[in-house]
């Protein structure tokens, strides 16, 4: 293994993030300066960090799926670990595993808090916290490569191992170009979005602030009442209609971009995403039309919480915790879902379903008709034999994980709901569960173990499993 | 630039390393999704996988908006049909891999039909190359720059040579000879030495010269070889074809061994001249009984690399006094010093160095000097190229000892009006000049790319 290498590239992950940090203490100026000491301090203390673990390129810059595998959920970790400097510094929140779960939760685009006063936050400590949904929304490791070649042609290992998805497509035969062109549909929509909260009459700074937990499909809020806050139906729909378009695979959108409409809206996953989408609203809405009686709030409310849980993002302006069973049952079928491969969302991934879904019925048939013969097709290729694999062992290892992890969250004494939905919210980067973590409650109620445990699965469902279960694997640090 | 290469296999991959390099955009075609995965984590390039033929295929890898197309499948019609379909769809320049000579004459006829600007013979070129190093047997390796005017050859100074512990600045006073040792490998080392350099035994030094004073040279130190005479070729492939084409009108005799019936019948209706011996060459004392000891050459020319390796050791161990041997696939440089074999040939290799040679004098803005020729030595390392200089630019007229030359750049030799110059410090380039250059570092695709 290239340790060398490996090292090289956790500090450029560090020099990054002390560069991306410039922003909040931008922020925290423009709002009278409160807090921009800590991000000054911060700053230092992540850019020495980086400097002790090397600043010069090792000569051998080779690096295959291991190292990157490595490298990744290395530096997912001390990117949080120093994301979460800040927060411990500033005595904004006081104990060290909160500020650790609340930075995890933000890089991963979980969205679940501990912190039960956000108000009680500078404004700089607030944007740091919504700005790091946006960064871990689309990938550090996209950003780094924009602005410079990790290893020299291997980087499509380092991509692949952040991009989420069951397969990685370039845009562009650079990877650098193909970066740019992500990160520039990423930061416009993120604009336009923005602009339309603030003429929708929203505060400039919560627009800002929404826009960016919206693109990377995080969640956290920037008051204590959520969206309910501003009574605002206009941003409602706005930040509903935008949390289902950043659920969308960006490469979808280059097309469109390109001008390739047909090949674009042509997309299985992307029209059964769609469709998805529209039948749960339908159903949810005939659940919950008694509690609202009206029907056009019926019908934002309803779109609102399936565009929020499916796309993985977890904003509420309503307590789904009080809705009939069938609605939350439906909301935690759509935590497992998640929304399309190379979108900024988490979960199991529409593409993944769709092919276990082909695989399932194909053999289905099979034990009928031993003898027949036929392949799957899914966006009108054929799946090979491993792609379909893949995904059913990434399921596989997914059931495993959620079983487990909910076992011994129950061992804490939570009933079964609330422990599973725990480990789902947060395994699958949603944000909000069912009972005391609600949309009205809080993580603050879990233990310290608990919160740990529950950080290590928010980085491992936004890395997809592989690279953080590797660090677990000892085979995988062995010297042969 | 934008080029899309359709057909990875070792040509496809060898020259997609080449481009990538160079910075070029590149996306590959092949019909095999492993080879596809398998470039793509190993180079900074789009793989689409589908049938380069096909348009569809094409308008996914972007042909449209693409500057070149390089069609490089294992076969002939399958890429003059991609370039066809290439060019249909807007690619302005094409180029194609075609092996079969009966092709040839036609292709030139529709060349303006398909946009053809290249056709590439892997097995050809290599042929040539191989031919070359036959008629100089002195040298592990000879290239020919400026229309025969210079030659570069490497040479491989042993324990017993005259040369060990001379220094350089020396070297032209002791043997009376007009000779330039451009490049030096010491071990893992390749450098450009100055005067004070010392030769030791084990280094491998490339030499340019005019022809006559690289015989002077070889003759003085002793080591002068005669031309071949007789040449024993092992396998019947293509480039056993074209090699034995060239030799046999150079008047050399060639034998050629292929256990093949049919291949052997169709070898000896193309190459009348040729003694072609039907039978396993690795049968015991088969090329014993063949004269292998009487043959001024040995060249293997099968499917396999590690037989070529093989018979290449054997030849050596039977003290057949120069050997040639085709490794096409295998990439470890160490194992060739270690077998003792000099002269290693690779098809591939030569037809990505002739396709990037193309690249870049394509890219060049008009009116500067372009690359003529390009060809990489010391196991890939190092480019040897050609130019001619232009009139008018900042640089002729100036001593080359006032021009800021980049790092790892050396003017290798300059040919005035026929004339070949060993150049000094005081020497300078005048328009019209041909002249070589070495570059051991950087991609150089105009004389402007030399200097800082």
């Amino acid at each position: 293994m290239n340790y060398k290498m490996i090292r090289y590239i956790l500090s450029v992950f560090l020099r990054a993030e002390a560069a991306l940090m410039l922003l909040p203490l931008f922020v925290s100026l423009v709002y009278g300066g409160e807090g921009a000491v800590w991000f000054l301090t911060s700053i230092a203390i992540t850019l020495a960090a980086s400097l002790l673990l090397g600043v010069k390129k090792p000569e051998n810059d080779t690096i295959f799926a291991k190292e990157s595998f490595v490298s990744v959920a290395l530096g997912w970790l001390l990117l949080s670990i120093f994301g979460a400097v800040p927060f411990y510094i500033s005595g904004s929140i006081p104990s060290v595993i909160d500020c650790f779960f609340e930075t995890v939760s933000g890089f991963t685009t979980t969205g679940a808090s501990i912190l039960t006063d956000v108000e009680a936050l500078s404004k700089g400590m607030l944007f740091w916290r919504e700005f790091t949904h946006w960064i871990g929304g689309m990938g550090i490791l996209v950003f780094i490569l924009m602005l410079t070649q990790l290893s020299e042609g291997h980087s499509l290992y380092l991509m692949r191992a952040e991009v989420p998805g069951p397969s990685v497509g370039k845009l562009t035969p650079k990877s650098s170009s193909t970066a740019v062109i992500l990160y520039s549909i990423y930061t416009g929509m993120t604009v336009l979005e923005a602009l339309l909260l603030i003429c929708g009459g929203m505060p400039v700074f919560d627009s800002v602030c929404y826009a960016l937990g919206t693109a990377g499909t995080g969640g956290f809020a920037v008051t204590n009442a959520g969206l309910a806050t501003y009574a605002n139906p206009y941003a409602e729909w706005v930040i509903g209609i935008f949390m289902v378009l950043f659920g969308v695979n960006f490469n979808l959108y280059y097309l469109m971009l390109v001008k390739k409409f047909k090949l674009a809206f042509a997309s299985e996953e992307l029209r059964t995403f769609l469709s998805i989408v529209v039948v749960s609203s339908i159903l949810m809405g005939i659940n919950i039309y008694p509690i609202y009686g009206n029907l056009w709030e019926t019908i934002r409310m309803a779109f609102f919480h399936v565009s929020t849980i499916i796309s993985t993002t977890g904003f509420t302006n309503a307590d789904f915790n009080l809705w009939p069973n069938f609605s939350k049952t439906l909301i935690i079928f759509l935590m497992i879902l998640g929304s399309c491969a190379g979108s900024t969302a988490g979960g199991l991934k529409i593409s993944r379903v769709i092919i276990m879904w082909k695989m399932a019925k194909r053999n289905i048939f099979q034990l009928l008709h031993p003898h027949s013969f036929g392949t799957i097709k899914f966006e009108g290729k054929a799946v090979d034999k491993d792609t379909g694999n893949g995904v059913a062992i990434y399921i596989s290892i997914f059931l495993f994980i959620l079983a487990g992890s909910t076992l011994l969250i129950a061992a804490e004494g939570f009933p079964f709901e609330t422990s599973f939905v725990a480990v789902l919210a947060c395994f699958n980067n949603v944000g909000p569960g069912l009972g005391i973590n609600g949309p009205t409650g809080n993580y603050a109620g879990f233990s310290g173990f608990t919160k740990l445990l529950l950080s290590m699965l928010m980085l491992t469902g936004r890395l997809e499993i592989y690279p953080v279960l590797m660090l677990f694997v000892p085979s995988f640090w062995k010297k042969r | 630039m934008k080029i899309v290469v359709i057909g990875a296999g070792k040509v496809g991959r060898a020259l997609t390393e080449q481009l990538v390099k160079e910075g070029h955009n590149i996306v590959v075609v092949d019909s095999n999704t492993d080879i596809i995965a398998g470039i793509e984590n190993s180079f900074d390039v789009m793989g689409v996988v589908g049938n380069g033929a096909s348009q569809s295929t094409q308008e996914e890898a972007g042909v449209q908006t693409s500057e070149l197309v390089i069609s490089v499948t294992s076969s002939d019609e399958v890429n003059i049909l991609c370039c066809f379909v290439a060019h249909q769809l807007g690619a302005p320049k094409t180029i194609a891999r075609v092996r079969n000579p009966e092709y040839r004459n036609q292709l030139e006829m529709m060349k303006d039909e398909l946009g053809l600007s290249m056709i590439v013979n892997p097995e050809r070129s290599a042929a040539l190359e191989a031919s070359r190093i036959l008629r100089f047997p002195s040298a592990n390796d000879i290239e020919s720059f400026c229309r025969g005017h210079v030659e570069l050859v490497e040479y491989h100074i042993g324990e017993d040579s005259p040369l060990c512990g001379l220094p350089l600045s020396l070297l032209q006073e002791t043997y009376k000879v007009k000779i330039l040792v451009c490049v030096v490998r010491r071990g893992e080392e390749i450098l450009i030495p100055n005067g004070d350099f010392v030769l030791r035994a084990g280094d491998k030094i490339n030499i340019t010269a005019s022809p006559e004073n690289i015989s002077l040279f070889f003759k003085a130190i002793g080591s002068l070889r005669q031309p071949v005479r007789s040449v024993m070729i092992v396998g019947g492939s293509m480039m056993t074809y074209h090699l034995a084409h060239i030799l046999l009108s150079m008047g050399i005799r060639v034998k050629i061994i292929e256990e093949r019936e049919d291949r052997c019948a169709e070898l000896a209706e193309d190459l009348p001249k040729a003694d072609i011996v039907c039978a396993d060459a690795t049968s015991k004392d088969l090329l014993v009984e063949e004269g292998i000891t009487d043959f001024d050459a040995f060249v293997a020319l099968t499917g396999f690399d590690e037989m070529n390796i093989i018979f290449g050791m054997y030849a050596k161990a039977k003290q057949v006094p120069k050997v040639v041997v085709k490794v096409n696939h295998i990439s470890f440089p160490e194992v060739f010093e270690s077998s003792g074999i000099q002269s290693i040939i690779t098809p591939k290799l030569i037809a990505a160095e002739r396709i990037s040679t193309y690249v870049r004098a394509m890219q060049n803005s008009a009116g500067h000097s372009t690359v003529q020729s390009m060809r990489r030595i010391v196991d890939n390392q190092v480019e040897a190229l050609e130019f001619v200089v232009h009139g008018g630019d900042r640089y002729s007229g100036t001593p080359l000892r006032d021009l800021p030359f980049r790092k790892g750049i050396l003017i290798a030799a300059i040919v005035r009006r026929g004339q070949t110059l060993i150049p000094g410090g005081s020497d300078s380039m005048e328009k019209g000049d041909s002249i070589v250059v070495i570059a051991t570092n950087g991609v150089i695709s105009e004389l402007d790319d030399i200097f800082r």
